[in-house]
């Protein structure tokens, strides 16, 4: 039985624009995680693109109870709102010393929207250690108009995000955050179970908004990346705040005057007054 | 197929702070065509060198760095690519391996 999603606050949702995902460690019960490796190894059900949640997951199947246990589901609602459709999903294994790892890449193609993104669910259903090759993320690229693997000469970006987390993790990742799966030198199967979501409804104050003005928005909006170039990483924040302008539904929203002083052209104002 | 010159490269491409060779290293990716070892994706975290001069003071040899490119018209605000990025080599002799 769903409860109430718990949403995420502004300073969290801001954090996401910034950073490009969200982690929840541990949220989903142990045995729900022993109960996915067993799912997981007669494999996934097909799922055509964009059908609806329900439709997709029926009723009291792993997948539906994963999405709906309240900080998931919480998370989600705050990022893509009610009612998303399922992309995909997909289940990715890394085998035991595995020869290599996956370029660094943002999932499928270039995507220009400035309005809306999909969200990524990332689920870990068993501890994943430094050698097993966890997920590497580099935080705050998400924003960046790269085509998938062609980022994938980068071996290594400072601030890169090797992931280890305990069983039953789940990370939010916004589609275009420069990903890859390490190269597993441990002993054990890894596995990781993907569903992408696309919006349904438009991302606006879709989170719980009583924070919204706080000082903690604008400072993890306005924060840098140690692996940005010095004048890219103005640009990173402008392209934040222009998001975070949809987002918020606030046309005026803007860190030190940047958007506001660029978009500032009273010529053109006046001859289309 | 293995070539009878023993002599192999190494590449060792910085993604540097600026377009200047002495600022920070952002990222770093390594090849190594003796063989012997197997640099990949998200192996380290830190760095080889600082900047790109130390590599330079360590032995390794530029031999191609990103032309600056202005950006095109409408697209100023966009982000993309890693701008600064310099490729390096050091010839080695393949019977001895990386050193």
């Amino acid at each position: 039985m769903p409860t109430t999603p718990q949403l995420l606050n502004s300073a969290q949702v801001a954090r996401f624009v910034a950073q490009g995902f969200l982690r929840l460690d541990g949220v989903v019960p142990a045995e729900m995680n022993a109960e996915a490796l067993e799912a997981f190894a007669a494999g996934l059900p097909s799922v055509p693109y964009g059908t609806p949640v329900p439709k997709a997951f029926p009723e009291g199947s792993l997948a539906r109870r994963l999405v709906e246990l309240p900080a998931v589901a919480g998370a989600l609602e705050s990022l893509v709102g009610p009612g998303p459709e399922v992309d995909h999903h997909a289940l990715h294994i890394r085998e035991p010393r595995e020869g290599s790892a996956q370029p660094l890449h943002a999932d499928a193609l270039i995507d220009l929207r400035p309005d809306a993104f999909d969200v990524q669910l990332m689920y870990y259903p068993q501890e994943v250690t430094a050698d097993m090759g966890g997920t590497l993320v580099v935080p705050g690229t998400h924003l960046r108009r790269v085509n998938e693997s062609d980022t994938g000469r980068y071996q290594n970006l400072r601030g890169q995000t090797r992931l280890t987390c305990p069983a039953g993790t789940v990370m939010l990742l916004h589609h275009g955050i420069w990903h890859g799966g390490r190269r597993n030198d441990s002993d054990t199967v890894r596995h990781m179970y993907k569903i992408r979501f696309n919006p349904t409804v438009p991302q606006v104050r879709l989170w719980d908004t009583a924070d919204l003005d706080a000082p903690a928005v604008r400072e993890e909006l306005a924060r840098s990346f140690p692996w940005c170039e010095q004048a890219t990483a103005r640009l990173e924040i402008l392209n934040r705040v222009r998001l975070w302008r949809v987002l918020s539904g606030d046309p005026d929203f803007d860190i030190e005057h940047w958007a506001t002083r660029i978009d500032n052209r009273p010529a053109a104002q006046r001859s289309t007054a | 197929m293995t070539l009878p010159n023993t002599v192999r490269q190494q590449v060792l491409v910085l993604y540097l702070d600026t377009s200047a060779l002495d600022s920070w290293v952002r990222g770093w990716a390594r090849y190594d065509g003796t063989g012997t070892t197997r640099p990949t994706t998200g192996d380290s975290d830190e760095p080889p060198y600082e900047t790109g001069v130390a590599a330079l003071q360590d032995g390794w040899r530029l031999f191609q760095a990103s032309q600056l490119v202005p950006p095109y018209p409408g697209a100023e605000h966009e982000t993309s690519f890693l701008k600064h990025e310099f490729f390096f080599e050091r010839l080695v002799d393949g019977a001895e391996g990386a050193g």
